[in-house]
């Protein structure tokens, strides 16, 4: 009896004590995972010549003036750089959100021909590379007359309005397995139609999909480099990213405080959304993979 | 090809809830369902055409001519084989990339899964403040792909940047690690790998599915914590392992973003970065070889497809499924 309890309080020494451990060694790797995005806002507020000579976390002078510098670093400034990345942004949202919605309709509750055929090219397609896709594309599109058209953005935008993202199509179908059927049936009843069901079951109902569709759309676009490189040749027309490889090119040190200026506001919107949703980002996207 | 490696995971989905009611609905409802069908489907279908299918077969007819995007159709000749015998016997560079792009994926990939796994096993023990470790170690993954951050990343590895000056703590005097064609790549793996949050979570949701009694079972049979996480832990997983390995592997082999922003475009120092996406870039975009590009993408298609099936037909071997749940 006396060996069991001293057992038992040993064992629960040695958990704290483990716990003890454990927490150090997370905190550890936290700082190694935060310190690189620290570092970042440190030396955009770096002097030109501590860049050099002080490697460290801190700046000993505050200096915002790469902020200023960098905004107007290149012939247009950054505030057309950041609308021109909204509004592919905004417009891939709007495109992902509503024709997704709409295939995944059809592939979670309608019933028609070669259903279970598509439904496999659909699956298929979440696999396919997309820069290997890109080089036949630009193409295609260039053929179209897409490509540095009046709008350049026609590339980078239309294809989103063709629930071409079969990820998001793939999420909203898991989503909308979950919407008891009765709700459909009970609504047949009364006469409605797919349409009628769709506009009043299912679209009032995929909310939090969309919600996540819309939010996951918009930073991964935020960030998307390849094809915009690809479409966007003329200055004023660029992107954020593409934007930000000009500073590559005249990397001498005294664009060095203006590039980190500008690498931190270029991913504010990014983190500002992390903040606001972060429980709804970690959670929303693993589920949808594993769920199936 | 990519059909039919998808084919397996979507068993389970392809069964929609209503399948297995077989109640027959009158003709006319059944037919106005079918036409809606296919009307919500027209813009997937039309993406389809348009974005992916044609393209495809588009870019499958060009490989084999010698199209270079400036000259117009009428110049086009038919050259055979010819772009993908280059590809195979006379481009150095071609296998360079190759070379690199599977050097990145065998050590980054496993290392990241590694650390994923790792933390997500620290967490799932710890009480208190799971989620905002959580969310804070995620947090590389929503940004790491961004230009902004790869840029911040080479210059942390360049001569003056927060490595050599925390080496520098030691005496140790750093090198400028990116422009160094040994150490280059091993840049860009560990920021690979700075972005293992994204698996973790999925890890995180997968040690939650393992049913305590295992454990418990494990403990009353007298086993350690090592031989608990061999034989409860590790197959338990397996399917997450499984689900996390191809997705990064594939993901492994489509890095860009980081590579050209630290060679600036041109996969250098020496050729030490130029993944096979940033070569294929290379070739159609700055070269405009598009009849060359698209030989290298098909090529790049067929390998995908075929590591994704060597992966699929090797789970049957070390993925263990419960109670035939799948």
């Amino acid at each position: 009896m006396v060996a069991h309890s001293q057992m038992v309080a040993r064992r629960r020494r040695s958990g704290f004590a483990r716990g003890v451990v454990r927490t150090a060694i997370l905190l550890a790797i936290l700082t190694i995972v935060l310190y690189p995005l620290a570092w970042m806002v440190g030396t955009s507020f770096k002097g030109q010549t501590e860049i050099v000579s002080n490697t460290g976390l801190l700046p000993t002078e505050f200096s915002p003036g790469n902020y200023t510098e960098g905004w107007n670093h290149f012939d247009v400034s950054f505030a057309r750089f950041f609308l021109n990345s909204t509004m592919v942004a905004l417009l891939t949202v709007v495109g992902n959100a509503a024709s997704c919605l709409v295939a995944a309709y059809a592939f979670a509750r309608l019933r028609f021909p070669l259903r279970g055929f598509w439904f496999a090219i659909m699956i298929g397609t979440l696999l396919l590379p997309q820069h290997v896709l890109t080089v036949p594309q630009y193409i295609l599109f260039k053929q179209l007359g897409w490509v540095g058209g009046d709008w350049p953005y026609v590339p980078l935008v239309v294809p989103q309005f063709l629930a071409t993202e079969a990820f998001f199509v793939f999420l909203m179908v898991q989503f909308m397995r979950g919407i008891p059927r009765e709700l459909d049936e009970a609504a047949k009843i009364d006469g409605a139609t797919p349409f009628g069901i769709f506009r009043y079951v299912i679209l009032p109902l995929s909310r939090p999909a969309l919600v996540t569709t819309a939010i996951f759309s918009f930073i991964w676009t935020w960030n998307e480099f390849f094809r915009q490189l690809v479409y966007l040749s003329q200055l004023q027309d660029y992107t954020l990213p593409v934007a930000m490889t000009l500073f590559i090119d005249s990397s001498g040190q005294s664009s060095i405080g203006p590039m980190f200026a500008m690498s931190v506001l270029s991913l504010l919107p990014v983190f500002l959304f992390f903040v606001a949703f972060q429980r709804m980002l970690v959670e929303g996207i693993n589920t949808s993979g594993i769920k199936g | 090809m990519a059909v039919t490696t998808a084919n397996q995971p979507s068993v389970h989905a392809s069964q929609a809830p209503g399948a297995s009611v077989k109640r027959r609905r009158p003709r006319r409802g059944q037919q106005r369902e079918g036409v809606a069908g296919y009307v919500f489907l027209s813009p997937w279908l039309i993406g389809l055409m348009v974005v992916t299918a044609v393209p495809m077969l588009l870019s499958l007819y060009i490989s084999f001519t010698n199209y270079d995007i400036l000259s117009p159709w009428s110049e086009v000749e038919w050259v055979g084989l010819a772009n993908y015998e280059r590809m195979f016997t006379a481009d150095p560079s071609y296998w360079r990339s190759v070379t690199v792009t599977i050097s990145f994926a065998l050590i980054a990939v496993p290392l990241k899964l590694a650390v994923a796994l790792g933390v997500a096993l620290l967490l799932n023990k710890a009480w208190r403040g799971v989620g905002l470790f959580r969310g804070l170690f995620y947090l590389p993954s929503l940004i790491g792909g961004s230009v902004a951050l790869a840029i911040v990343w080479v210059n942390m590895f360049n001569r003056d940047g927060a490595v050599n000056g925390f080496l520098r703590l030691f005496g140790i005097e750093g090198k400028p690690w990116v422009n160094d064609p040994t150490y280059a790549l091993e840049t860009l793996m560990v920021l690979a790998i700075w972005q293992f949050g994204a698996p973790m979570v999925i890890f995180l949701a997968g040690l939650k599915q393992v049913p305590t009694e295992l454990y418990e079972a494990a403990s009353v049979d007298g086993a350690g914590w090592f031989r608990k996480f061999r034989s409860v832990t590790l197959p338990m997983l397996s399917p997450v392992i499984f689900f996390n390995l191809v997705l990064e592997t594939i993901n492994g082999f489509q890095g860009f973003t980081a590579a050209f922003v630290l060679s600036n475009g041109t996969g250098g120092p020496v050729d030490s970065t130029l993944m096979y996406t940033l070569n294929l870039y290379i070739k159609g975009f700055t070269e405009y070889e598009m009849g060359y590009a698209s030989a290298m993408a098909w090529v790049f298609l067929v390998a995908i497809g075929i590591i994704t099936a060597v992966f699929f037909s090797t789970g049957r071997f070390w993925v263990h499924y419960s109670d035939g749940d799948r």
